[in-house]
């Protein structure tokens, strides 16, 4: 179960925008957020990782990740956090990226495998396709076996054939870890694919859509 | 003729050149990361060497290490070091003197990282000093080199600075680029002609290592 209820304020285009969020996920779930652009999407997402401050409260099961006193550090959450871009660390491999993570050798295989990145293990960066890309950014991800995944965007910068593909990985990989994902999208039929409950943020709120 | 302002000289800039990029890369680091209105302040102090003339750094240094002031009596006190008219008196006015050109190519190098990069590394519960090394440094290897050749060649050509808090004491402050201005006053030009010879081919060669190596990055990473 996660609890979040935060504030913040948010400087948008047509002056403040008062962000005020009550959110609860069950265990597991797979929840999608849309929105305009300068909603607020990916300021919340980056408010649940630690990567911007806020008021308010977050708790992911039994640990609290902010109360109005305390604020627990990004590193001490147990998150997985997938970019639009990609975000990989340029001078490792595909695997380094993984092991970087955590030195688990059997989950870095296991994850490799199903994001069909076997044979490209000891390729950088630069030398992966944008699809290939984002499947390590999301291997990465899964390496700390997170209790809470978010997805920001993370397809959008993909062709259509890529997107359907990676759609169906993703499924894939939730049916096989269960991780509770929240995900920032645009596009409707991803998230009829993909989510079990779908919010929208509407001048600061967040709305059962 | 004397090798030894050459050695004093390339001495200085490798010890100045070590001992700046442990100081500036804390500072750089922080200054890249921090949203803190002591930023501006800092990048100012920072930069202050840019744009004051040697003679006034020289100057304030000279008053600030000389043994009537706090800081130069402390260190004759307590360590009896010498800190004017010494080497180790050079070493430390050149750390001020090169300071920013240490300190800005690698705060520039961090900048332009990808934050995404960076925020993926704290995500992955990486600590900063951890990503600092094993991230944020690995990629930016043109900024790092940048940083550490302009330094030393800076270090290098100082004159103003040297000369006034180091004197022209040989094999102790007698550095290439004073040896060369009193060669000119005694009208040694033969000498003169040789040692700037020397000067100029060394930073030559010291420079376009460095822009050569930025251009293979470069051609590696496209």
């Amino acid at each position: 179960m996660v609890e979040i209820a935060v504030k913040k304020e948010l400087q948008g285009a047509q002056g403040i925008i008062p962000l005020d969020v009550q959110l609860k996920i069950q265990k597991g779930e797979f929840l999608a957020i849309t929105g305009r652009s300068g909603s607020g999407k990916s300021t919340l997402l980056r408010i649940i990782a630690g990567l911007e401050d806020a008021d308010g409260i977050i708790k992911v099961e039994d640990e609290e990740w902010l109360t109005h006193t305390h604020k627990l550090a990004i590193q001490k959450r147990s998150i997985g956090f997938v970019f639009q871009d990609y975000a990989l660390f340029e001078n490792m491999t595909v695997k380094e990226h993984l092991l970087f993570v955590q030195k688990d050798e059997k989950l870095a295989h296991e994850l490799l495998q199903m994001m069909e990145l076997t044979g490209l293990a000891s390729r950088y960066p630069k030398n992966l396709s944008g699809g290939q890309k984002q499947r390590v950014a999301i291997a990465r991800a899964l390496m700390r076996k997170p209790k809470l995944l978010l997805l920001d965007e993370p397809l959008s910068a993909l062709d259509p054939q890529m997107r359907i593909k990676l759609q169906h990985e993703l499924l894939e990989l939730h049916k096989r870890f269960e991780t509770t994902t929240i995900m920032v999208s645009h596009d409707p039929a991803e998230i009829q694919k993909l989510a079990s409950s779908v919010y929208k943020l509407q001048d600061g709120a967040l709305l059962k859509a | 003729m004397s090798f030894e302002p050459f050695y004093l000289s390339f001495k200085l800039a490798s010890l100045t050149t070590l001992i700046l990029f442990c100081i500036a890369l804390p500072l750089a680091w922080y200054l890249s990361q921090t949203r803190s209105m002591a930023k501006p302040f800092l990048e100012t102090l920072t930069a202050l060497p840019i744009v004051l003339p040697p003679s006034v750094l020289g100057f304030y240094l000279l008053w600030a290490l000389s043994p009537d002031a706090a800081i130069g009596a402390f260190f004759e006190e307590h360590f009896g070091i010498k800190l004017v008219f010494s080497f180790t008196g050079l070493v430390v006015a050149s750390c001020f003197y090169s300071l920013p050109f240490m300190v800005q190519p690698l705060q520039n190098g961090f900048e332009s990282l990808n934050r995404h990069m960076i925020e993926a590394s704290y995500i992955a519960g990486k600590s900063r000093l951890q990503t600092l090394f094993y991230v944020a440094l690995p990629n930016m290897k043109p900024a790092l080199l940048t940083a550490l050749i302009i330094t030393f060649a800076h270090t290098v050509g100082e004159f103003g600075v040297v000369l006034m808090v180091g004197g022209s004491i040989p094999g102790e402050t007698k550095v290439a680029s004073v040896a060369i201005y009193e060669m000119v006053e005694t009208m040694e030009y033969g000498t003169a002609h040789i040692y700037s010879a020397i000067m100029l081919a060394l930073s030559f060669v010291v420079l376009l290592s460095a822009y050569f190596f930025n251009a293979l990055q470069k051609r590696r990473r496209f």
